[in-house]
């Protein structure tokens, strides 16, 4: 082999590596092989206090990611928030008075959305809008209760 | 005093002159691409040189640095119950900062110092008026080919780096310490944004890239043509591009993630 051709080889297998990383990088690394919003329909729920939802937050149904928070914004005629859920389209069986909380995973976790299926007959659908909601628990507030219940306890 | 004022000018208008020479020779190796264009050979050796003989140093380093964050990631990480985000910290602190910072200041000791040493070398034999004698423009024909495979390396040897501390990290968090191999790479993979994160440090790299082999060539080019000259050059060609590297990583982090 001509010492021409051993260095193009050596470039052409320096090049493939490259790429092959580039790839692996979109692939395995990023979200790019598990991106799936194209086969998803859209839901609206309204929450008096989302604390510290996200946008691209997982929504869950019985601990299984069912979905992802679309998108967050404020509603300025009832001032609630209102998220739109993108769930994915082979979850077309959630019965439409199914009941939407924003929960933390652990105590110092992300928060997401879960969902406890109803009983209705019928189901959710694109544009449908989740009627029940619990806020999300804010930790000052239920630390704030907790004292003052203690402190009546004491006056009484 | 006057004197101190004098050479405290001086040195301000050289550093200038430098930077506008250092402009020109940027525009004149651009010019030089058709030309290159029609040697692809001249090209080939180059990537040789600059990409194929830095594979080494990136893979060693990249798997260490990837192993070293799993290690020290896992540490702090169990302290807070969450292992399983191993893999988002290793991933994510190797696409967008070390992959491409590390890659630079290795690409600048390793390709820098001998891109700086070999033409500043080529300068003080005389080859380049040589080659200007026998009408060859020595900037299209020895600096473009050199500028190019540079600025094609970079981000190739960035995402080797990346990839390979990927697997480091995954080496010793999963192999070694126990997290387990689904949460490591599901979480990796909802957490790191395709274009957010990976996409913006391949910018990152073809930018250390361009600026890292510009420095190279101007400090060889623009040498003392003594031995002396040569061997500041290198050092500077070092420096300089260290010193780039990590002032404009802050920059671009600023702008690409507010």
């Amino acid at each position: 082999m001509s010492k021409t051709t051993q260095l193009e080889i050596l470039v052409g297998a320096f090049m493939a590596a490259g790429f092959v990383a580039l790839f692996f990088l979109a692939m395995q690394v990023s979200n790019l092989g598990t991106v799936n919003s194209g086969d998803a329909y859209r839901i609206t729920a309204r929450f008096d206090n989302i604390g510290g939802l996200k946008a691209k937050a997982p929504v869950t149904l019985a601990g299984v990611e069912v979905g992802r928070v679309l998108d967050i914004y404020f509603d300025s005629k009832d001032f609630r928030a209102v998220a739109v859920l993108g769930i994915y389209s082979q979850y077309n069986q959630i019965p439409d008075d199914t009941f939407a909380k924003i929960l933390t995973a652990g105590l110092l976790g992300e928060q997401y959305v879960g969902l406890d299926p109803g009983g209705s007959e019928s189901v959710l659908k694109e544009g449908s809008e989740i009627a029940v909601t619990q806020s999300a628990l804010v930790l000052e507030e239920v630390i704030g209760q907790f004292i003052y219940g203690k402190a009546q306890e004491g006056a009484n | 005093m006057i004197t101190w004022l004098a050479t405290l000018g001086r040195a301000g208008l050289a550093s200038a002159a430098r930077l506008g020479r250092a402009n020109l020779l940027m525009l004149a190796m651009w010019g030089g691409l058709p030309a290159m264009l029609r040697r692809p050979r001249l090209l080939l050796d180059q990537m040789f040189s600059v990409g194929v003989l830095t594979v080494l140093i990136i893979a060693v380093s990249g798997v260490f640095v990837g192993m070293v964050l799993g290690l020290q990631g896992y540490y702090i990480l169990s302290r807070f119950g969450a292992e399983a985000t191993l893999g988002v910290m290793v991933a994510a602190s190797l696409v967008r900062e070390l992959g491409p910072v590390v890659t630079a200041l290795l690409f600048a000791g390793r390709a820098g110092s001998a891109l700086a040493a070999e033409i500043g070398l080529m300068k003080s034999t005389e080859q380049l008026s040589g080659l200007e004698m026998m009408a060859v423009n020595p900037q299209h024909r020895v600096l473009t080919p050199r500028l190019v495979a540079g600025i094609l390396s970079m981000p190739l040897l960035a995402a080797m780096f990346t990839t390979l501390g990927v697997y480091g990290g995954w080496f010793v968090g999963v192999g070694l310490l126990g997290v387990d191999d689904g949460t490591y790479w599901a979480q990796m993979q909802s957490q790191i944004d395709w274009h957010e994160d990976v996409l913006n440090g391949v910018i990152k790299s073809v930018v250390f890239g361009v600026v890292c082999t510009w420095i190279a060539i101007f400090q060889g080019y623009d040498c003392v043509p003594t031995s002396e000259g040569v061997s500041r050059a290198t050092t500077r060609t070092v420096v300089h591009s260290s010193l780039a590297v990590l002032g404009l990583d802050f920059v671009l982090t600023a702008l690409m993630f507010n």
